[in-house]
């Protein structure tokens, strides 16, 4: 935190924020007049079904995509330099089976990430931060030596893309759907290694996905989106036990019965 | 990749074009070696074909086998020629205009339909013939390659269009790279068994359409090429009087090379693209 006096501006403060595709009869409103702002440190989940515009938000906040409307900004700054935007905050895509590049093998891919950083690490640092990454994941640099994207499993895949993250240690992770490809095992390490990045790194972490059950254990904050609209946004117990708005009851209703129970007690 | 390859060569149509192929080129690369290739005046008008002249002589008395050889150089030289030229272009402004999209993504659009729509083979003829004097052969593949790169383009920029919202685009935008850097490596890759295909259709239209210009007498004036033996029989009267080899083996020759570019696409698509797959 830089030592000033005026209250540090929030991570991620987003006002009246609209993006659209298309034009005319097809324009789509992905993003509809959404308006938030994210500290630092806080782990906040955005939750909804599919094509509720969360994926579309989460590339707003990484700069891939320019808001059509509305004020948007990172730290108090409009996001204009891209490179120095990812330098520090950084993601996770969704499914890791097209995240890498099947022409080149997975290290050289991740150590390809590392040219974003802004103090450019040295190839031996650059070797030792890959390793360190894949360590972090309980992956042994050894195994992935000279592999391709293909020849991994789903679920060292992801845990690819996170030992990336781990590598580069950005201050923002914007996680999308993180563990809608993998069982509900490799599910629950890599929210242990998401709970790990937190810890280790002070992260701010922005979790997307459609599972309110999930959001709920690790987030600080849950904002529900639908028809691109944030419909209800609060601390996990507020919106799991007082839900506002019918889109959130039926979120709460689509988790199985299991948890059902569970959050009812 | 190798295991495309050992795929490819299980395919029986693209064993069969590729050794047409490499007959042809075999041909044209070396049998100067080991046939005196002669194109003066040699005998007369039309000499049949003997054991001196395999095949004859045309219509000035020059040694037919000769002709063909020097010809079929001509073929392929203006083949590769437009070829490399169309896909370059075709490619470069098809993979830029797919991933940009956008405005950018229009124009160039624009410009494909604008060439698209000039039937190009009227601009070959209008072109060729304004060219009265200094028609080379180089010119006459330049002509082809820069009216015939508009298919390429609309054929690759669908498909960057396609991969450009893929995830490991916008994982190598996050790491950093710039366009130029995504174009290459990130999406031609991609597409280079697409764009190799589109290669060999160029190739084979460029032949098609030198010999449809050279035959209709708009072809180069500093060398034989099949097509311009075609022209010499068509205007010095070689299609009458049973004399056959003034037009037949030239006409043999561009119909197996460019049906063993055919096939070649054709058997690599199946490879590549396993829906096709049998």
């Amino acid at each position: 935190m830089p030592n000033n006096s005026s209250a540090p501006a929030p991570v991620f403060y987003a006002k009246n924020v609209t993006k659209t595709f298309g034009h005319g009869k097809t324009l789509v409103k992905a993003v509809d007049d959404v308006s938030f702002s994210i500290a630092d440190g806080e782990i906040v989940s955005i939750v909804g079904g599919s094509g509720c515009g969360k994926s579309v938000l989460a590339k707003v906040m990484l700069g891939l995509y320019k808001q059509n409307q509305g004020e948007f900004t990172y730290r108090g700054k409009a996001i204009t330099d891209t490179r120095s935007h990812w330098n520090e905050v950084q993601s996770v895509f969704q499914d890791p089976f097209s995240c890498f590049n099947q022409f080149f093998s997975i290290r050289s891919q991740l150590k390809d990430a590392l040219n974003i950083l802004k103090v450019k690490p040295s190839k031996a640092e650059a070797d030792a931060r890959v390793d360190a990454g894949l360590m972090a994941v309980n992956i042994t640099p050894k195994d992935i030596e000279g592999k391709y994207p293909f020849e991994l499993s789903g679920g060292q895949m992801q845990r690819m893309l996170l030992a990336r993250i781990f590598a580069l240690r950005p201050k923002v992770l914007i996680a999308d759907e993180p563990t809608s490809m993998v069982d509900a095992c490799v599910r629950a390490n890599i929210l242990d290694y998401l709970m790990k990045l937190k810890v280790e790194l002070g992260m701010t972490i922005v979790f997307v996905t459609h599972d309110i059950g999930l959001a709920y254990y690790v987030s600080d904050r849950l904002f529900i989106m639908h028809e691109g609209k944030i419909v209800e946004s609060g601390t996990p117990d507020e919106v799991t036990q007082h839900p506002q708005s019918p889109h959130t009851v039926q979120l709460l209703e689509d988790i199985p019965e299991i948890h059902k129970e569970w959050l009812k007690r | 990749m190798t295991k495309l390859l050992k795929n490819l060569l299980k395919s029986p149509s693209f064993i069969i074009g590729m050794g047409l192929f490499l007959l042809t080129i075999g041909g044209a690369l070396l049998l100067p070696f080991f046939y005196h290739v002669n194109l003066g005046l040699q005998a007369s008008s039309y000499a049949s074909p003997n054991g001196k002249f395999l095949l004859g002589c045309d219509h000035l008395g020059r040694d037919m086998v000769s002709m063909l050889i020097e010809g079929l150089r001509s073929s392929l030289y203006v083949g590769l020629l437009t070829g490399v030229i169309a896909t370059t272009l075709g490619t470069a402004l098809g993979i830029y205009g797919g991933f940009k999209g956008g405005w950018m993504d229009d124009f160039v659009n624009l410009v494909t339909n604008l060439f698209l729509v000039i039937p190009s083979f009227v601009v070959l003829i209008l072109i060729s013939s304004s060219l009265s004097k200094g028609r080379s052969l180089t010119l006459i593949g330049l002509i082809i390659g820069l009216t015939t790169w508009t298919w390429s383009a609309r054929a690759v920029r669908a498909q960057a269009a396609s991969l450009k919202s893929r995830d490991h685009i916008a994982l190598a935008r996050i790491n950093g790279a710039n366009t130029f850097r995504v174009l290459t490596l990130h999406i031609l890759p991609y597409l280079a068994s697409y764009v190799f295909m589109i290669f060999i259709l160029q190739v084979a239209s460029g032949i098609l359409s030198e010999a449809a210009i050279s035959m209709i007498g708009l072809g180069p004036l500093d060398t034989v090429s099949l097509g311009t033996i075609l022209n010499d029989a068509k205007n010095q009267g070689g299609f009458g009087d049973g004399m056959w080899w003034a037009f037949m083996p030239a006409t043999v020759i561009i119909t197996v090379l460019v049906f063993a570019l055919y096939i070649i696409n054709t058997s690599m698509e199946g490879v590549f693209n396993p829906r096709l797959r049998k």
